[in-house]
Parts: C-alpha cells; structure tokens; sequence
C-alpha cells in the first residue's frame, strides 16, 4: 500500500514538473522579440513541410470520409423519407465534428510525427547544440517557426478538408445515389449556420494545432538522444495528441453546444 | 560583463576549484586547470571520464556545483542568456560528429553562422565561405549534401564553419576517433595548421594519445573525476605514476581494471 502511494506521489511530481517544463519551454518559444525579416521566410519553409506536404493525405481522406458519411446518410434517412436532407446531414456532421477532429488525427500523425523525428535527431546529432554554440538559439531558430507553422496550418486545413469531404458527399449523394442537387444544396445553405458551425470548427481546429504542435516539438526537443529516444518521443506524440485532441473535442463541443 | 580580478592574461581559460555531479555522483572533483593563450591543450583520458562534459563546462552548456570556470576573466556561469551568447561568438566547438545541418548543402553549412550573425552581401560572404572551404581543403565539394559526405570529410567541413565567425578559441571533442589514418593525419594537421596560422587557442578532447601529444603544447590526463597527471607530452611519456603510465602507454590491465567489477568468477560459474 505504502509502495503503491509513494508510486503515486512520484508520478504526479514527474507530471507535475514536465507539465512546467513544457509550459516555460513554450512561453520561451513564443514570447522573443519579433524578427519577422529572419522569421517570415523560416516560417514559408515550414508551412510547405508542415501544411502543404500534409494536403495529399487531408484531401483523400476527407473525400472518402465525404463519401462514406454521405453512404450512411442517405441509407438512414431514406428509411424515413428524408433523403432530400442529406446535404445539411454532411455539411453539419463534417463542419462540427469530422473535419476538425480527423483533420487534427492525420495532422498528428503525418506532421506531427515529422516535427518530433526530425527536431529528435537534430537533438540526437548534436545539431541543436552546436546551433547553440554559435550563438544561435535553437528555440528561436527551430522550434518557433514549426510552431507558428502547426498553428497557422490546421485551420487552413480543415478548411480544405470541409470543402473536399462536402465534394465527396456531393459525388456519391447526388450524383450515384439520385438526391435532387437543388434540394442537397439548398437544404445545406439554410441549415448551415456560420457562427455556430463553421467558426466553431475552425475555433477547435486552432485549439488542436495548438496542442498537437506543441506536443511535438516539445518531444522532439526533450527527447533522449538516441534510436530508441526518438522512437518512443515519436509515439508519444501520436498517442498524447491523439488523446488530447479527442479529450480537447468532448470539452469544446460541450462548451459550443452550450452556447458560449 | 566584468572580468574577474584575479584573471591572469595568459589563460584564456582557467578552471578554479570546479565540481560537477550529476545527480550523485561526482564527475569533477574540485579540479583546477589553465587552458594557455595560443596553445594547444589536451585534455585525455578514458573514456567515460568526463571528457565532453568538461567542454560543455567550458561553453557554459552545463553549470558546475562549485568553483569557478573563467573565459579570458569572465565568468561563465554569471552571465545572462545573452551575454552568454555574445562571449559564445569567441569559442567553436567541433563535435565528434560533425554536428552539420542534414538538410544544408556544405556551403550553406559553414555560411550559417555569418548569415545568422552578420549582414555581409552575398558576394562577400561566397568569398568568405570559400577561402573557409579551400582551408580545409574541400571547396570543390561546396554543392554536398551533408548526408554525402564521408566522415572525415565532415568533421573538415565542421572545423571550416566553426572557423566562419574567426573565434579565438577552438574546442575539438574526439576529433580523431574513427578516422581512418590518412584523415587522421590531416586532421592532426589542420589543427596546428589553423592554431598557429590564426593565432587560436585550441582544446583538444581525446584519447588518441600518439595524434594528440604529437601536436599538444600540454597535457592534462583525467580520469575518476580527478586530474591524475599534467605536463608537456614529453614530461608525461615519461611519467612512472601507475594510472598515467597505463593510460599513455595503452596497457590493458593496470590502475584501470580490465574486467568491470563482478562476483567471484568462480562462485558464479558454479553457483
């Protein structure tokens, strides 16, 4: 018993201590004087590795997914003659919850993983530390621009992810299945709100960026400098984004839904 | 930052009653050492001795527990972040593995540090790049990858963008090991070459002994968290301490034990 409440103690003073590390290693990360000459073109660079490089995979799995939600859609509603509404069923099933939520899923998983193997072997090669040597602050260099990167990327992405997805509901609802386009779009426009769909999607989809980002460069940077090191920060990654952005999006949807 | 009063012109860096421990156990124990003005020092020892770690005590990379370490007067340790950074621009290190950017070609590799610290127009900074490169003989290799480079041929390209920003004091960390013998030889080379033609002072971390005491102006030999011998090369050759005479001379049984510690060989093997 003694054991298991000294066990006990001791993973919630590590938690503890690696939940303030990674909060001062962020606020250094972000709170710098601004060099945007330097910056801007670190920050293009990993936009195209971070963002662009993630579109292939964002873009096919949003039109199956498009595709499939509409298949299960239509089957459902047809029960109850309501076919006619399967426009608003996809547009609001992929504005709320899909887009942000996978979008957040193949992010960590494609980019994410990226960010921390890439930062890990830099870290495990020595690359950092001589940055550091030459007076060059790794942070600053480094982490700082893949954080914007991450947290300017998610949001565009879910915003193509919504549009791919609404396509690919739009191919297999109206033009396999027979739905009347002018009811499928019709029907989606009015039932669409703004505000409370769309913007809110985009909120979360800026909430999970966050994490997911910070989640990996912070890995990749405190990661053991070898093989196995960067192995297990790359899963951990994968895992603690993953369960953060699902545990982010029960606790967001609940709030929005309330309307906040 | 103030130069520390007792600071002597010739040590470009001095190491005062300096103990380091990580966690428990004690890698330096209250050491003292001088690194001198233009000369080549080694710093030898077996491995695991705490080699790297005195570099990294050196560039301020870790803290010690007590003491002092003295970069031209100025201690290290009660600097600020930027300070820090702005007495880092004096000192370059070679790592042992080169440490080049993978996703840089060599040219930009050693243009790094003078695009990061210097607003020199392009054509300037060619030119800066290649007489760097043409130091250590591999202009002509300036469009590789870093990823295709052999690896003494990056630890020549290291050694030409640690030269970039003309630092006075150079940190060499195993710059010998696992280089075949002709790269050894330029490597012995390049480093007194650039010593006495630049005027640096140059540490040098190893324990190839025969490379680095053919070069070494002194020697200090460390080993279980204390310096166990100090002198030229030549005073150390002929030292008849137990632990330096078996670290010199590369006897395999000794002060050092060959066998790791263990149960009785023969309880173990019956047991």
């Amino acid at each position: 018993m003694l054991t298991y409440i000294q066990q006990l103690g001791r993973f919630g003073l590590t938690f503890s201590q690696r939940v303030g590390i990674s909060g001062i290693f962020l606020f250094n990360t972000l709170v710098r004087k601004p060099r945007p000459r330097q910056s801007f073109p670190l920050l293009i660079e990993q936009l195209y590795s971070i963002g662009v490089l993630s579109l292939i995979i964002i873009m096919l799995s949003a039109l199956f997914i498009g595709m499939v939600v509409s298949l299960q859609g239509y089957n459902t509603l047809q029960r109850f003659g309501a076919e006619q509404e399967l426009g608003q069923l996809l547009a609001l099933s992929v504005v709320r919850e899909l887009a942000p939520v996978i979008t957040a899923l193949l992010f960590a998983g494609r980019a994410g993983t990226a960010l921390t193997a890439e930062i890990g072997l830099m870290r495990a090669t020595d690359q950092l530390d001589s940055m550091e040597l030459m007076a060059v602050d790794p942070l600053w260099r480094i982490i700082s621009p893949r954080f914007w990167a991450g947290l300017i990327s998610m949001p565009v992405l879910t915003l193509i992810f919504d549009m791919v997805a609404i396509y690919g509901g739009y191919l297999v609802g109206v033009k396999w299945l027979g739905v009347d386009a002018g009811s499928f779009w019709s029907n989606m426009q009015s039932g669409v709100d703004f505000r409370i769909d769309v913007l809110n999607g985009i909120i979360k989809s800026v909430i999970f960026g966050f994490f997911i980002t910070w989640i990996a460069v912070y890995q990749g940077y405190f990661t053991a400098p070898n093989a196995i090191g960067i192995s297990r920060a790359t899963t951990k990654t994968v895992v603690y984004a993953s369960l953060a952005t699902l545990a982010l999006d029960f606790i967001l949807t609940s709030v929005m839904l309330k309307g906040w | 930052m103030t130069a520390d009063s007792n600071a002597t012109s010739d040590n470009f860096v001095e190491i005062r009653n300096m103990t380091f421990k990580r966690d428990s156990r004690v890698i330096f124990n209250n050491i003292s050492l001088n690194i001198e003005r233009g000369k080549i020092t080694a710093i030898m020892g077996p491995s695991g001795s705490g080699k790297t770690t005195l570099l990294r005590l050196i560039t301020g990379q870790l803290k010690p527990n007590s003491g002092k370490i003295l970069i031209e007067g100025v201690n290290i340790n009660a600097l600020n972040r930027s300070k820090l950074y702005i007495l880092r621009r004096k000192m370059s290190m070679l790592f042992q593995s080169g440490a080049l950017f993978t996703h840089l070609d060599v040219f930009e590799n050693v243009a790094f540090p003078l695009r990061e610290h210097t607003r020199l127009p392009e054509d300037m900074l060619r030119d800066i790049v290649l007489m760097k490169l043409e130091a250590v003989g591999l202009r002509g290799a300036k469009d590789l990858m870093a990823s295709e480079l052999s690896g003494g041929m990056a630890r020549r390209v290291a050694m030409a963008r640690a030269l970039a920003l003309d630092p006075k004091l150079m940190l060499y960390d195993e710059p010998f090991t696992g280089q075949d013998p002709i790269t050894m030889g330029v490597l012995v080379k390049l480093i007194k070459q650039l010593n006495d033609a630049l005027g640096l002072t140059s540490v040098i971390v190893s324990h190839d002994v025969q490379e680095t005491a053919s070069i070494a102006d002194y020697v200090y030999v460390i080993s279980g968290g204390n310096i166990i011998g100090e002198g030229t090369p030549q005073a150390l050759f002929a030292d008849k301490s137990p632990a330096v005479n078996q670290f010199i001379h590369g006897l395999p049984d000794g002060v050092v034990p060959f066998h790791y510690p263990a149960k009785n060989y023969a309880e173990e093997l019956l047991c």
